[in-house]
């Protein structure tokens, strides 16, 4: 226990996260190896998203303590973002915003150069092979808001490798896309995951459709962790009834798992 | 060119150069953080704050300019700690600011010429003092527009990206809407409270419609600026009509003119967020 506590790139101490009118994270505790792939699940409002931005220092904690890489998240808050690569869920900028997928992309390195530094042949480099490594390098050209949203997704992702980042955080990666997309985008995901060395951590609604890399799970609800441990062991009927206040029924099959609502079903 | 031979024209020209890049680069950078309305609302306090100055007999750009950084200051920090859009915190202050003009006007006795005048501006009689005022406000944006390209450009992008990278996102957002305070200020007798916002979005927007890229937008926005103000001055002097008023129209021409040819009008302002 001693050991695995020593290897944690990310622990939170009873964080408690609160909103006018409603607590999204409650006194959660936890601790995420280095290299481990986490993924998050729970109903809507469980406080999947706040626990994740409570990683980066996106979300206003009220009390408890995040560190990262050893280090509290303030004051060293700067130093901290600049090793996460961050995937929201929404961006809300207009389509026709003035930016090529190319500018974009080079955004993640902007977390490595301050304002002083000119943007070098290296840093274009890095740039051109994050988003080759995402599929996207004959897009770098068009507008942002020219590609559709399966693409846009991995614009995302490209630039939080272009971060290079330690950490990676992914918010819904999948939601709104096409099977086919999903598809493409949680095989990438496993790409980067494995060749880039990465502590991911990702937020799904779809827990049948989990990276396969995905080895720890935890499952909130009510802003409260019910179940921390290995995602094998927590996709049962009897804990996913539990957290979804509702019948579960779980199909294992050859690729995986089918998760159905109802246990007759 | 024998017109450039009067100390005033060359006074208005360098003026209207000016203007045209300084107003234009707010407005790109405001036009693009979709809170265009920050130009109507600064015009108006700094219209507030010179009327104020006539009043108690302080130089009107004084005052303008202190009104319009205190309303500057009072965004962005009300925009991030209230639960509501930009929009509203610059809606609150435009009522606020417009009240508080008509209120002063109430106080001001006699003809109120002068103070009608800061309606209008007068970029004919515009002094070589204030064609430095112009200059230094005009410099001061570029330079931040060139040192922090980068990291404006994210905060534009999506400010939530640019925080988790680490930018000080909060300070380039306050930074933008003080700038647009300061713009606003120091032209304020030149192109008018009433005009000086047209100068402030319509060259950005027009620029928007054609530019893909950042840098192409902040270009096309300086030139459509400097373009207006330099046809304004020309229809002016030729045919003897208010500048200003010439100005507004020029730009506006050019931003309709950038609408019908706009690649971009198909693309619906929905189709591509997420969620």
């Amino acid at each position: 226990m001693n050991s695995m506590h020593e290897e944690s790139i990310i622990e939170l101490k009873d964080v408690t996260v609160t909103y006018p009118h409603h607590t999204a994270l409650e006194s959660v505790s936890l601790a995420i190896e280095r290299k481990a792939f986490m993924g998050i699940a729970g109903p809507n409002g469980a406080g999947k998203t706040t626990l994740l931005c409570a990683i980066n220092g996106l979300s206003s904690i009220l009390s408890g303590t995040v560190r990262v890489f050893e280090k509290s998240l303030f004051p060293h808050i700067a130093s901290i973002r600049r090793d996460i690569g961050y995937v929201p869920q929404i961006i809300a900028c207009d389509p026709r915003i003035p930016l090529r997928v190319r500018e974009v992309v080079s955004m993640g390195r902007y977390a490595r150069i301050n304002f002083l530094k000119r943007f070098s042949s290296e840093d274009r480099k890095i740039t051109e092979y994050a988003a080759d490594m995402v599929g996207i390098g004959h897009l770098m050209d068009r507008p942002i808001g020219h590609l559709s949203g399966g693409e846009q997704r991995k614009v995302a992702i490209a630039r939080a490798l272009a971060q290079e980042p330690k950490i990676l955080l992914l918010d819904e990666p999948v939601s709104h896309l096409d099977l086919n997309a999903q598809a493409s985008i949680l095989a990438l995901i496993d790409k980067v995951h494995a060749q880039k060395n990465l502590t991911t951590v990702m937020v799904s609604h779809q827990l049948d459709q989990l990276p396969e890399s995905c080895n720890r799970l935890i499952l909130l609800k009510e802003g409260k962790i019910i179940f921390n441990g290995t995602t094998q062991s927590g996709l049962t009927e009897d804990i996913l009834s539990q957290l979804y206040g509702c019948p579960i029924k779980v199909i294992k099959n050859g690729y995986g798992y089918t998760i159905r609502v109802g246990a007759n079903s | 060119m024998e017109i450039l031979q009067y100390q005033f024209m060359q006074n208005a020209v360098l003026a209207g150069v000016l203007a045209g890049i300084s107003c234009s680069l707010i407005g790109v950078l405001v036009v693009t953080l979709e809170i265009p309305f920050l130009g109507v609302a600064m015009s108006h306090a700094g219209f507030a704050g010179a009327i104020l100055g006539i009043i108690i007999g302080i130089n009107p750009l004084v005052c303008a300019f202190i009104f319009c950084c205190l309303a500057s200051l009072f965004i962005g920090p009300i925009t991030d700690k209230a639960d509501f859009k930009p929009e509203v915190a610059v809606g609150i202050l435009f009522s606020i600011m417009l009240g508080l003009a008509f209120l002063f006007l109430a106080f001001l006795p006699g003809a109120k010429t002068e103070a009608l005048s800061l309606m209008w501006g007068s970029i004919l009689a515009v002094s070589r003092f204030d064609v430095w005022v112009i200059a230094v406000s005009a410099l001061v944006v570029i330079s931040f527009l060139i040192i922090f390209f980068r990291q404006i450009k994210t905060v534009l992008f999506s400010r939530q990206v640019a925080a988790s990278l680490g930018i000080s996102e909060r300070s380039i957002y306050y930074v933008i809407i003080f700038l647009s305070g300061v713009v606003i200020a120091s032209n304020l007798t030149t192109i008018g409270g009433l005009l000086i916002f047209s100068l402030v979005i319509n060259p950005a927007a027009a620029a928007f419609q054609i530019a893909y890229n950042f840098r192409n937008m902040c270009i096309l926005a300086s030139i459509f600026g400097v373009g207006s103000c330099l046809l304004g001055l020309w229809f002016s002097y030729i045919f003897n009509v208010p500048a200003g008023a010439v100005i507004i129209v020029s730009s506006s021409i050019i931003f309709s003119v950038c609408l019908a040819l706009s690649p971009k009008k198909k693309l619906r302002h929905t189709c591509c967020r997420h969620e």
